[in-house]
């Protein structure tokens, strides 16, 4: 070949590449197209319906409410009027010159959220005249809402997620300015309530006027609604609770030990869900945080208080399963149990005649239940190994464990162990008599009310329970969790529940029963007084019940703290609840009127104030 | 009137009816359309005046009406000017390379330019130009023979000089550009082996990222004896064989070292990108993926003027120097875009044919440097905007906003023209 011709030919091969590149490019090839057309066409998120949540009634819990982002566009924006614009959404000269120049230091070709929910005023006065300023749309969106002003604790709340959700989210579901539910239904059940985000593209003029859907809604997508819950809440019962906890803090939870649907779950002080909505939310989040009261913490699940007196039911259950004593087995309180110089004063005011267990249990005698519970122990060769059963024994009904439920938050509480004592006093060198407040419930150990009332329902169901649990329907379909249809079973035998239960149904029936003044009239309940001292300040004011005896609906447990004792405030709010959602109302009006009226604040004040000094 | 002003009077005459006027007229046309181009791809929303130097269609306007100056000198000179002062021009043009490593002004990363207030010189655009006067004047000389080792070497020092000066600024993209010459040597007797290693070096290199080097030996290895095996037996090749081997071998092995060592990051990311060994839209990637995004847009017959939508705003960085084609692609389709590959593809085919017809060697020579040098930078630079090569920023002659590149390009050109035109005076 001439050597004058190897330029020619590769000037001319390169050409023909470069144009059937083109042409693929340009002609074949429409991928980038897409892409391109990006200008003239507006991307609007559909947002799907967050799914609605009911009570077990189906009442309407939480729903949706539309609201109106104004959404800017850098790029697109052209000279407008200012002051017209300003004047339709409110907002000053000042206000807008900065927020253009976030908008546009965040970027150029990307929207951005010019004004957070508009009202809806100010949405309705501005589409009319969003023509006259191209560079700006509205986007809109849904945010909660709560007719009833109740359960913050228990639904939780959502927020548009954050940018450190964004960079650890592994599916990649969530994008800039989606919603994601923070605590309570809201969260362990986000992603049923979730749905997924649609996508609608529209072709614009250079006005930025809608002109029609694009390319036929070829590229659309439809958004997926999220599911509705059907929660295990009677709201009815939950109103209640929380009109009777009104100047009062604590946690309460009441359980269906048939099914261990949680009925109830209070924590109070509360807050309206209301007040974690929007825009708004932020500022009443911190102003939630900051408060003396601390309304964010639910203290129904996560405060963990010594049990009190209801755990004596748990010790007595413990020596009659290890045979230590029997139904009629009889201790002497002499004004308390005493061992060398040890004195657990007690105030039974049985001191005559010796106790059984029923008298035990409806007198709350401490020195019985410290003799079964040092028994218990004595059982054994060594206290570790004794105390190791004892433990086991606690542990088989729920206690200092995580109860794994569908609920975001929890707490262990704290059954002590074996290793526990050890180290504290060395391996081999300590006695039940070094811990013998475990027997009155008060000591180390700690539960959280909802372990406390799962406590008493597996009491009621003689031996087992169900993992408590709040949400029973999803899209109206049960939920048929395994998880939560098992019966767990407690390590007590069935025949030793019968006269436990008799003693508790004492505590209201018995002439000497520690919540007679309690008693709700027409239905027999079983329950047990508390009364737990508490090192800041006023003893807790604790009780548990369960009823009716013979079928038990519904297992309760109330914490009220600083309660003074537990007949005071805490039995007359357990049984009322009972009653209400037994019999559907409330037969003793003026009492229900005393507890709602009654308020423990100055006593917080006081608490406060010592601390502080 | 004096006999000097007669004689100038003559003598333009003489060139207005002697030059190609073809050529000229491709120059106009790149020029004014080019212009148009960086207009449309810098304008905003806010219009303002086609002089306004503060905005680069103004800054550019300007360097095309100074590059008028530049024409009108350069065809005044007489071609024997270029032949004999073509040492001293390639002398300077060295020096103000090597100037930049004391003097240079650092702008995106490379010390390429002088600054001399707020304008900027680039001299490697114009060491293109002065290497081609020196190598036209070497090759040109009567007793000089490339099939000699020694005269090869010299060429290839001439070349490969102002190449190895501009690689550190860092400039690796302007320093290929003299892979030109190879072309031009090869023209004038260079043996074809080395047009072919050069090939060969590219392939491998390309190859020695996506696969271990080990691999390639070793398929070559097999390949190679096989080859040994069924070769015709009258073939005298073996011996070259054992020279490419040892070459392969040699060559992977610093590409190897010259991977991960010398080149960068950024020229490791690209190729990656490229190859497909990466994909990163948004990183890297994103200007060529833009790029090829708005040339998609454009369909076949485009935007129209100042309509396109992907090239304003900053969708593409680089868009009116090394990116600018993707303007024609998306503003004028695919009937714009491969119009202007076919034009300039003419272009430099004139050049070419223009530089058969020469002559004097020294010309002919020089001519076939500036179609490969202006060759080479279409290739590059298309291959790169339409995405089938790496981004490797060297301008597109004419078209990319840029002073130093739209002088040395004109001044390449016109000294050519100024050379032709004496074509038929020459016995």
């Amino acid at each position: 070949m001439d050597r004058k011709f190897l330029a020619f030919v590769l000037l001319f091969s390169l050409t023909l590449t470069f144009i059937v590149r083109l042409f693929f490019l340009q002609i074949i090839n429409d991928s980038y197209k897409f892409e391109s057309e990006k200008n003239a066409r507006q991307k609007i998120i559909q947002y799907p319906n967050r799914g609605y949540v009911y009570d077990r009634n189906n009442v309407l819990l939480v729903t949706n409410q539309p609201a109106y982002d104004l959404m800017i566009l850098p790029r697109n924006v052209k000279d407008i009027d200012t002051a017209e614009f300003c004047r339709l959404i409110d907002i000053t000269k000042e206000s807008y010159i900065k927020r253009i120049k976030k908008a546009k230091s965040y970027s150029w070709r990307k929207p951005s959220i010019f004004v957070r929910e508009l009202s809806k005023e100010n949405f309705a006065f501005f589409q009319e005249k969003m023509f006259k300023f191209p560079g700006f749309f509205i986007q809109k969106k849904s945010l909660r809402k709560y007719p009833i002003n109740s359960s913050p604790n228990v639904l939780g709340y959502v927020s548009e997620v954050s940018t450190w959700i964004l960079k650890h989210d592994k599916t990649g579901h969530y994008k800039m300015g989606d919603q994601i539910g923070f605590a309570g239904i809201e969260k362990s059940y986000e992603e049923e309530l979730r749905g997924r985000a649609g996508v609608k593209y529209f072709v614009v003029d250079v006005h930025n006027r809608i002109q029609g859907s694009y390319h036929e809604g070829m590229y659309d997508t439809i958004p997926t609604n999220g599911k509705d819950i059907t929660s295990t809440i009677d709201i009815n019962l939950q109103l209640l609770g929380e009109r009777l906890m009104s100047n009062k803090r604590g946690g309460i939870v009441a359980i269906d030990p048939q099914s261990g649907e949680i009925l109830a779950s209070i924590s109070a002080p509360g807050y309206d869900p209301n007040l974690l909505v929007g825009r708004k939310r932020s500022r009443n989040y911190s102003k939630l945080l900051d408060s003396v009261g601390k309304p964010l913490y639910d203290r129904g699940l996560l405060a963990q208080y010594p049990p009190g007196s209801p755990f004596k039911v748990v010790n007595a259950l413990v020596a009659l399963q290890e045979g230590v004593i029997t139904t009629e087995s009889k201790y002497t309180c002499h004004h308390g149990f005493h061992w060398g110089s040890l004195w657990v004063r007690c105030h039974c005011g049985q001191f005559s005649k010796p106790h059984d267990l029923h008298s035990a249990i409806l007198r709350s005698c401490n020195n019985y239940f410290s003799r079964t519970y040092k028994a218990s122990i004595d059982h054994y060769k060594t206290s570790e190994e004794g105390f190791k059963v004892w433990s086991d024994h606690v542990k088989s009904f729920g206690l200092g464990k995580f109860l794994n439920n569908d609920l975001p938050t929890g707490r262990k509480g704290l059954v002590p162990s074996v290793e526990m004592y050890d180290k504290q006093y060395g391996k081999g060198r300590w006695k039940p008599t070094y811990n013998i407040s475990n027997a009155i419930g008060q000591g180390e150990i700690l539960v959280t009310p909802i372990q406390l009332a799962n406590m008493t329902a597996a009491i009621a169901n003689h031996g087992y329970y169900y993992t408590p649990h709040i949400v029973k329907k999803i899209n109206n379909i049960d939920i048929n969790n395994s998880d939560f249809t098992k019966k767990r079973f407690t390590t007590i035998d069935k025949k030793h529940f019968q006269p436990v239960i008799d003693g508790m149904v004492a505590v209201f029936e018995s002439e000497r029963g520690t919540a007679r003044a309690s008693r709700v009239p027409g239905i027999i309940l079983a329950g047990k007084t508390g009364t737990a001292q508490n090192p800041h300040g006023q003893d807790h004011s604790i009780f548990i019940a369960f009823g009716p005896v013979d079928n038990p609906k519904i297992a309760i447990a109330v914490f009220v703290e600083n309660g003074y004792w537990g007949s005071r405030w805490a039995a007359p709010i357990a049984t009322l609840m009972i009653e209400k959602y037994l019999k559907g109302e409330i037969s003793r009006k003026k009492l229900e009127e005393r507890i709602v009226n009654g308020s423990l604040l100055d006593e917080y004040q006081k608490q406060a104030h010592s601390e502080s000094k | 009137m004096n006999t000097k002003n007669k004689h100038i009077v003559s003598r333009s005459k003489n060139i207005i009816t002697n030059i190609d006027w073809l050529l000229v007229l491709l120059f106009v046309l790149f020029v004014i359309t080019g212009w148009l181009n960086i207009y449309s791809a810098i304008l905003n929303s806010e219009h303002l005046s086609v002089f306004d130097v503060s905005q680069k269609y103004g800054k550019q306007l300007m360097l095309i009406v100074t590059s008028l100056v530049l024409i009108f000198i350069t065809l005044m000179l007489d071609g024997k000017f270029y032949e004999r002062f073509s040492s001293v021009i390639y002398v300077i043009s060295i020096l103000s390379l090597v100037g930049l490593f004391i003097f240079g002004k650092e702008v995106a990363g490379a010390t390429s330019w002088y600054g001399i207030g707020s304008f900027s010189l680039q001299p490697s655009e114009f060491a293109k130009f002065a290497t081609a006067l020196a190598i036209a004047k070497y090759l040109s000389m009567p007793n000089i023979n490339l099939k000699k080792v020694k005269d090869q070497f010299i060429a290839f020092a001439i070349i490969l000089l102002p190449a190895i000066i501009i690689i550190p600024q860092p400039d690796p993209g302007s320093a290929l550009v003299y892979a030109a010459f190879l072309f031009v040597m090869y023209r004038e007797g260079l043996n074809g082996h080395y047009i072919f290693l050069g090939f060969l070096t590219a392939t491998l290199f390309i190859l020695s990222i996506i696969v271990d080097y080990k691999i390639i030996i070793g398929i070559t290895t097999v390949f190679l004896i096989l080859y040994a095996i069924y070769r015709n037996k009258k073939s005298k090749s073996i011996s070259h064989l054992a020279y490419y081997f040892g070459y392969i071998v040699f060559f992977l092995t610093i590409a190897d070292y010259v991977y991960d060592n010398v080149l960068e990051d950024r020229h490791r990311n690209r190729l990656e990108v490229l190859l497909g060994i990466k994909h990163d839209p948004s990183g890297v990637g994103y200007n060529q993926h833009q790029s090829m995004v708005a040339i998609g847009s454009g369909g076949l017959i485009g935007k129209g003027f100042l309509q396109g939508t992907q090239t304003k705003g900053d969708f593409v960085p680089e868009q009116s120097t090394d990116f600018i084609f993707c303007t024609v692609g998306e503003e004028w389709g695919f009937f714009g875009s491969s119009l202007f590959v076919i034009l300039f593809a003419a272009f430099i085919a004139r050049i070419l044919y223009k530089s058969e017809q020469q002559k004097l060697k020294f010309s002919r020579i020089y001519g076939y440097s500036v179609a490969m040098i202006f060759f080479f930078h279409f290739a590059i630079n298309i291959a790169m905007v339409i995405g089938i090569a790496p981004v490797i920023g060297i301008p597109l002659p004419f078209y990319s906003y840029g002073g130093s590149s739209l002088w040395g390009f004109t001044v390449l050109l016109f000294v050519f023209i100024r050379l032709d035109s004496e074509n038929h005076s020459v016995l």
